[in-house]
């Protein structure tokens, strides 16, 4: 390894960064030098975006600094960072993206050496990846978007890239993929460079890093070679509470009749609740969107709706932002309680009351705005959305993002409850131990249904079998 | 996805081929030179104000005052730049520094564009009237000779468009400054990410536009020899109609020039098309409407084929 | 509540003041006057304007841009039946509103079917309602019924007829917007196409209605209009085209969608009257006229703007 003070990249004082009173990163200091690669971990909130956005000049830092080895900003001191969410341009093809972050490329001829340098990159990442440098970014896959956005943030643009930040860059791809990076990251750090990884997937977390930083609450809580971890002291580290056993009531096996039953091979019975499962990303989301788009109409709203949903990526699928908490929550109700066309004001606060306190609305007033909620309440009002309307069938598309492991463990009983009381479930998620807790389980891998486990079968380990199974054939 | 799909440009290419055979068949002798420059004698205007909508729509705004901006343009060289040149000039490179002083200052207050171009339409068309309350004013003699030129083997017109197109080409879609400008339209943020300055390439995309709608206010007196002060008011809707034409969408940046100018052509040959067609002038403006769904149609189904496959 | 964050607050400060400078020229004389004929002439640009307003709520890129067509083509085909006999008002009435119906239902059908942008749609669909007002017109002007006429020039209770007509319609646009079930549905609609639908919403009908309630709107404006005027002319609508649109701006409404605001609309369509009247009285010529209307419409987008950032 390289001598580690000579080869400084950037380093962290105290840095901390306030959002009103919410301290999403409290203090943290750190320094990166070539040769490192830094894997890190934390729970979602924990203020892992926080510090790649202070790092990679996004935010600033509200005290404490942070200083370059060379030059004053992030750009000249060569870091990249690739998102979790795409940011490429999809309208301009993969070399002009590779422009639009590479501002000395200009003059005839830029197009060319842009080809060459996009081309290189992905070549040396992805041997094989088979993608056209002149394609435009919105013809590609999603996996062939992420490939290209890490290819960007290797490749050289003019000066060299020193510090990479990879913010779960593995997530949309597949595995032997993934291992073309993982590889490529291991190189990338032999040679001088150095990386920061942050994934929810441990082994990888442990197979490229020799350093593993654990943030909780905005802080470090432990920073060591990763020899020095094992898994367990990882999760343990970091906070992670084990999931409790709830109730154990064993199969029921008394459900009613099938409620539905698609072409794909998703089915339910009256009073089950059905897991989905299976890598982000391979399909469950769109099934359930068909699902829920064939069952209920663009042109007439019923008294009685055959079927609710709750979304999980809240802005785009779940919340009206302009709106009311009272009002978020009515929509599901109005057309059942109307009188004449007219909306029942007292039936709709009625509702809004009985939902603030059955699911622990953290508010004042109901009639805030929406908006003035955290993610997580904002999430339970969307719960309160679906439950308190009288559809049979609630579909759920990885309802918990963000939401606090109390008010996770009020849902799961509420869920149970209203299963108990007939209803059925169709719940998407992609933490495991959610699954697990449901009576039956359908694994997705590319678009099918590649298992479905009963009972004593949900396990975690039968479940990550059936999302890996075939890596090898393809 | 599918060749079609791909090569955006298609579509309007043949749209326009089909009528241009239809026009030829309905009346052979427009198969001539004369023939030619007749039918598309006012398409190098309206090419130009749809290149000047398309900087706008390339950044996902849409701008609402094109037609009046490009009547104040043309009343001014009808004027000023007739009277006295220097002043003329003068007043047309305020008026594209102003458009780009608007686009900064609707990317800075994150002001609605359509709503700030709709006010910005009633200032124009003051303006206008203010410098030539009744129609009037005199073409400069240069220009009237540019816009009556007779080149050889292609009349005028055909060969400013393909000027025109070759031009803008090269500015929007080949050079690299161009590409960062589609790069707004496409995802402003990761532009903005990787270190350009969002509001000055807007201010760029307006200021384009001021320069374009200039270009089509001179052009259009050059060819109707006087101005007045709602010369071109029905430019607005004619060049966004041309520009979603030639193939470009409302959002993500996805424009093409050689489209917009071919849209131009399409619009301004249906046009005369239609009086070929010895329709009932009656008929003329909502045969040009049903011109448009007719094409646009064509289009949505060619690309949903593609989808499908 | 502050009632300077109410949003329709300043459209009718704005009224309020271009009537305070215009009467104070001439020291307190045609108050009443220019009252009764800002508001003659505002309801028409309210009517038109709470039609632009729905379809502005329903979200980004959705706007009329058929109005005037529509207007002309109900106004023609109108006066066209009714071929100034006495006693056909009602059957004048019914025929504009027939024309609202198949202009909306096709403005729809381009929209949905052919998924074309709706600026787009409702232009080309507007060149079609032209050629059609054009060809049943064949330039005559006919003259509406008397009693018709009487009826859109006459007062009721010191306020003119038409404006009686507009404040109805507001009255009903706000029940609509603030009380019923549809309401509601085109404000979650505006806010977010897809939540709307994943929350129960019938979009599509809300879409639907919405653009057919525009129409109507407007072919009733075109009917009232070319009663109060003496007869339908081919470009009787072309001011409000923008007009329809910038008083729903300065009314307060949202132009991202999902918020509407009734009572701005008509403060709105007084102001536009009344900065005219007022630059009129100052002596402003038509040039000056317009660059100021424009310089104060986008003053009051900025106010807007800026206030709600603050808030």
């Amino acid at each position: 390894m390289l001598d580690h003070e000579s080869a400084l990249i950037v380093t962290l004082v105290d840095a901390a960064k306030h959002f009103g009173p919410v301290r999403a990163l409290d203090g943290v200091s750190l320094s990166v030098a070539g040769g490192d690669c830094i894997g890190l971990v934390g729970h979602n909130g924990a203020g892992k975006s926080t510090l790649v956005n202070l790092i990679n000049g996004g935010l600033a830092p509200s005290s404490g600094n942070i200083k370059f080895s060379e030059g004053a900003t992030a750009l000249v001191a060569g870091v990249r960072s690739v998102f979790q969410e795409l940011s490429l341009c999809p309208n301009l093809t993969v070399a002009e993206n590779l422009k639009i972050s590479h501002s000395a490329l200009k003059g005839p001829g830029w197009r060319r050496t842009a080809r060459a340098e996009i081309r290189a990159s992905l070549d040396t990442l992805f041997p094989g990846h088979n993608i056209d440098a002149d394609a435009e970014v919105d013809t590609l896959s999603i996996a062939e978007r992420q490939m290209v956005e890490i290819a960007i943030g290797f490749a050289p643009r003019g000066s060299r890239a020193r510090l990479v930040i990879l913010d779960e860059p593995t997530s949309s791809l597949d595995q032997g993929i993934a291992d073309q990076l993982l590889t490529h990251i291991k190189r990338f750090c032999a040679s001088g460079g150095a990386v920061i990884f942050i994934s929810h997937m441990l082994g990888e977390i442990f197979e490229v890093s020799n350093r593993i930083i654990v943030l909780k609450d905005g802080k470090v809580v432990a920073e060591r070679g990763s020899g020095e971890f094992t898994r367990q002291g990882l999760v343990d580290a970091m906070g992670h509470v084990a999931p409790e056993t709830i109730e154990e009531s064993g199969p029921k096996g008394d459900y009613g009749p099938e409620v539905f039953s698609t072409s794909q091979g998703l089915s339910a019975r009256q009073g089950e609740i059905v897991g989905l499962s299976g890598l982000a990303g391979h399909g469950q989301a769109e099934a359930l969107a068909r699902l829920y788009l064939s069952r209920s109409s663009a042109w007439q709203s019923s008294k009685s709706p055959e079927v609710v949903f709750v979304a999980g990526d809240r802005p785009r699928d779940g919340v009206l932002p302009l709106w009311s908490i009272l009002r978020n929550i009515s929509i599901s109700v109005l057309q059942q309680t109307a009188k004449r066309g007219f909306v029942n004001r007292l039936a709709e606060t009625a509702v809004a009351a009985d939902w603030k306190t059955r699911i622990g609305i953290r508010t004042d007033d109901v009639k805030n705005p929406i908006l003035s909620l955290s993610g997580g309440n904002q999430q339970k009002v969307l719960f309160a959305r679906a439950l308190a309307s009288s559809a049979p069938l609630v579909i759920m598309d990885d309802p918990m993002r963000g939401v606090d492991v109390g008010t996770k463990q009020d849902v799961y009983a509420m869920i149970r409850a209203e299963a108990v009381k007939g209803r059925t479930f169709l719940w998407y998620s992609t933490e495991t131990e959610e699954v697990c807790q449901c009576d039956r389980v359908f694994v997705f891998r590319n678009h099918e249904i590649s298992a479905e486990l009963t009972g004593a079968d949900i396990t975690e380990e039968k479940i990550l079998g059936a999302s890996f199974e075939m890596q090898e054939a393809s | 996805m599918n060749f079609l799909a791909r090569h955006r440009i298609i579509l309007p290419v043949v749209s326009l081929a089909v009528l241009l055979a239809a026009t030829f068949y309905m009346q052979p002798r427009a198969m001539s030179y004369f023939g030619l420059n007749l039918l598309f004698n006012l398409a190098v205007p309206i090419a130009l104000a749809t290149i000047a909508q398309m900087m706008i729509i390339m950044v996902n705004d849409i701008d609402l005052s094109l037609g009046a901006f490009v009547s104040l343009a043309a009343c001014v060289t009808a004027t000023f730049l007739n009277d006295t040149p220097m002043l003329g000039l003068l007043i047309l490179l305020a008026l594209i520094l102003s458009y780009a002083a608007l686009g900064a200052i609707i990317h800075a207050l994150e002001l609605p564009a359509i709503v700030v171009t709709l006010g910005m339409s009633f200032v124009w068309g003051g303006l206008a009237l203010f410098i030539l309350p009744s129609p009037g004013g005199e073409s400069p003699g240069w220009l009237r000779t540019l816009m009556t030129v007779k080149p050889p083997f292609a009349p005028m017109a055909v060969v400013a468009a393909v000027i025109i197109s070759i031009v803008t080409h090269l500015l929007i879609i080949r050079s690299g400054l161009g590409t960062v400008l589609r790069g707004v339209g496409g995802n402003a943020r990761s532009v903005a990410r990787a270190g350009w300055s969002v509001i000055w390439l807007k201010a760029l995309a307006y200021g384009l536009a001021g320069l374009f709608g200039v270009l089509a206010g001179m052009a259009l007196v050059g060819l109707a020899t006087s101005a007045d002060a709602n010369i071109a008011l029905r430019y607005t809707l004619l060049s966004i109609a041309g520009v979603i034409l030639g193939g470009g969408e409302f959002t993500g940046g996805k424009v093409s020039p050689t489209g917009a100018v071919i849209g131009a052509l399409t619009l301004t040959l249906a046009a005369s098309f239609l009086s070929f067609m010895r329709l009932s002038p009656d008929w003329q403006i909502g045969a040009q409407g049903a011109i448009l769904i007719l094409v646009l149609t064509a289009r949505l189904i060619f690309s949903r084929k593609g989808v499908e496959t | 509540m502050n009632p300077l964050t109410k949003p329709w607050i300043w459209s009718w400060l704005a009224a309020a003041v271009a009537f305070g400078l215009t009467i104070g020229l001439t020291a307190g004389h045609g108050a009443g006057e220019l009252a009764y004929a800002a508001l003659s002439f505002g309801a028409f640009a309210a009517i038109v304007g709470l039609g632009q307003m729905l379809v502005i709520t329903l979200g980004p890129g959705n706007v009329d841009l058929s109005i005037p067509a529509t207007m002309t083509l109900a106004a023609t085909l109108a006066l066209k039946a009714m071929s100034s006999d006495p006693g056909t008002a009602f059957l004048g009435l019914c025929i504009a509103i027939a024309v609202g119906l198949g202009t909306g239902l096709a403005n729809y059908f381009l929209i949905f079917l052919l998924r074309l942008p709706p600026i787009i749609a409702t232009l080309a669909a507007s060149l079609i309602y032209q050629s059609i007002a054009i060809w049943s017109n064949r330039g005559l002007r006919i003259k509406p019924p008397t009693g018709l006429a009487d009826f859109a020039t006459g007062r009721f209770l010191g306020l003119p007829n038409v404006a009686w007509v507009g404040l109805l319609l507001a009255v009903l646009v706000w029940i609509l917007l603030e009380r019923s079930v549809w309401g509601r549905m085109l404000l979650a609609t505006g806010q977010n196409l897809r939540v709307a639908r994943l929350a129960g919403v019938p979009v599509e009908l809300v879409r639907a209605t919405t653009y057919v309630s525009v129409a109507v709107f407007a072919s009733l404006a075109g009917y009232l209009l070319a009663s109060f005027s003496g007869g339908a002319a081919l470009n009787m609508g072309a001011e409000y085209l923008l007009m329809s649109i910038a008083v729903v701006v300065i009314g307060g409404s949202s132009i991202s969608g999902g918020n509407s605001n009734v009572p701005g609309v008509w403060g709105a369509a007084l102001f536009m009257f009344l900065v005219v009247s007022m630059l009129n009285s100052y002596g402003a010529g038509a040039g000056v006229r317009n660059v100021l209307t424009g310089t104060i419409i986008i003053g009051i987008v900025i106010a807007a703007s800026t206030r709600r950032v603050r808030a």
